[in-house]
């Protein structure tokens, strides 16, 4: 490691701020950029499944009540 | 497999979803660790530079969302030219998928410059022509998300993106020769293809390591975007209805 200690690595003689935020605020934007896809798919599938169950079970659930 | 059938295959949207699924199956966690490594080798194992002190390791973000944020608009305007004149749906989709992914890159590029501007020029923002064409940039994607949800029909919003993509070109050159063209507090590029390069081996690994890094990450992305893209445009098929039914079980 380039660094003699953690607080050495945390402080970056003091940049440490500027430092870590960026890196910060790239991983979470990343994060997202990944996870929105996946969520939106996934939400959609979910979806989907739903209604063919609706309309497999439709016909019949409506006799029942007549 | 010849070329065409390849091509034809590049059409089928069941391929495409299937082929996808199985390369973001290794692309995505081999993506993870290159960016986790990248990120601690950047961090704690990089030297500090001799002038800007370890403010510099900022670039181990900012250079790769930069390079990759303007290499996506090449591709989202190719895929865009594509659909327009030889009318492939899936370069619709592809052009669709590069937006939100382009967005997300230079907005990175412009909050890690900002950051990096502070202790190195003492000023978050400066109206300087690299910055400002790179903000330009940013709202190029966003105008493309934007209009593709303006349009009902989305024939016309494809179309419409195509040529706003397509006429976005304009600011790409001007990106990359503005540190040149005009006076500018941003640092010209201290990688070269031609001639040394201005940065050490030791830095320069890394930097490497992480554009490679942020090419995976926008290939995952792209293919994920362009699943998910897939399914609801498809969402009549019996493919995805087949899918939508597996994936409850």
């Amino acid at each position: 490691m380039y660094f003699d200690s953690l607080s050495a690595a945390l402080s970056m003689d003091g940049h440490g701020a500027y430092v870590w935020s960026a890196y910060a605020i790239s991983l979470l934007v990343l994060a997202l950029l990944v996870r929105a896809p996946l969520r939106r798919q996934r939400a959609f599938l979910r979806q989907l499944a739903g209604e063919q169950k609706r309309l497999r079970q439709g016909p019949t659930a409506k006799t029942e009540v007549n | 497999m010849t070329m065409w059938s390849f091509f034809h295959k590049l059409g089928s949207p069941p391929w495409l979803y299937r082929i996808s699924g199985k390369i973001l199956q290794w692309l995505l966690p081999i993506t993870v660790v290159l960016l986790a490594v990248g990120a601690i080798w950047g961090l704690l194992y990089a030297p500090a530079d001799f002038r800007q002190g370890n403010s510099y390791r900022i670039i181990y973000f900012h250079v790769p969302a930069s390079v990759v944020a303007l290499a996506g608009y090449y591709i989202m305007a190719t895929a865009g030219a594509v659909s327009l004149i030889w009318k492939m749906k899936m370069a619709d989709v592809a052009m669709k998928a590069c937006a939100p992914i382009g967005a997300a890159l230079t907005f990175i590029a412009l909050v890690t410059g900002s950051i990096w501007g502070k202790p190195t020029w003492g000023t978050w923002w400066v109206w300087d022509a690299r910055i400002t064409s790179m903000l330009i940039l940013l709202f190029l994607y966003l105008g493309v998300v934007a209009l593709y949800e303006a349009y009902d029909n989305k024939e016309a919003a494809g179309k419409a993106c195509a040529v706003l993509s397509l006429v976005g070109m304009v600011n790409i050159p001007i990106i990359y020769k503005s540190v040149d063209w005009w006076y500018s507090l941003h640092q010209p590029a201290s990688i070269k293809f031609t001639g040394e390069s201005t940065i050490d081996p030791s830095m320069l690994y890394p930097l490497l390591w992480m554009i490679v890094t942020f090419y995976a990450l926008f290939t995952c992305c792209l293919l994920m975007n362009m699943r998910a893209e897939l399914l609801e445009r498809e969402a009549r098929t019996n493919w995805v209805k087949k899918l939508a039914l597996e994936n409850r079980s």
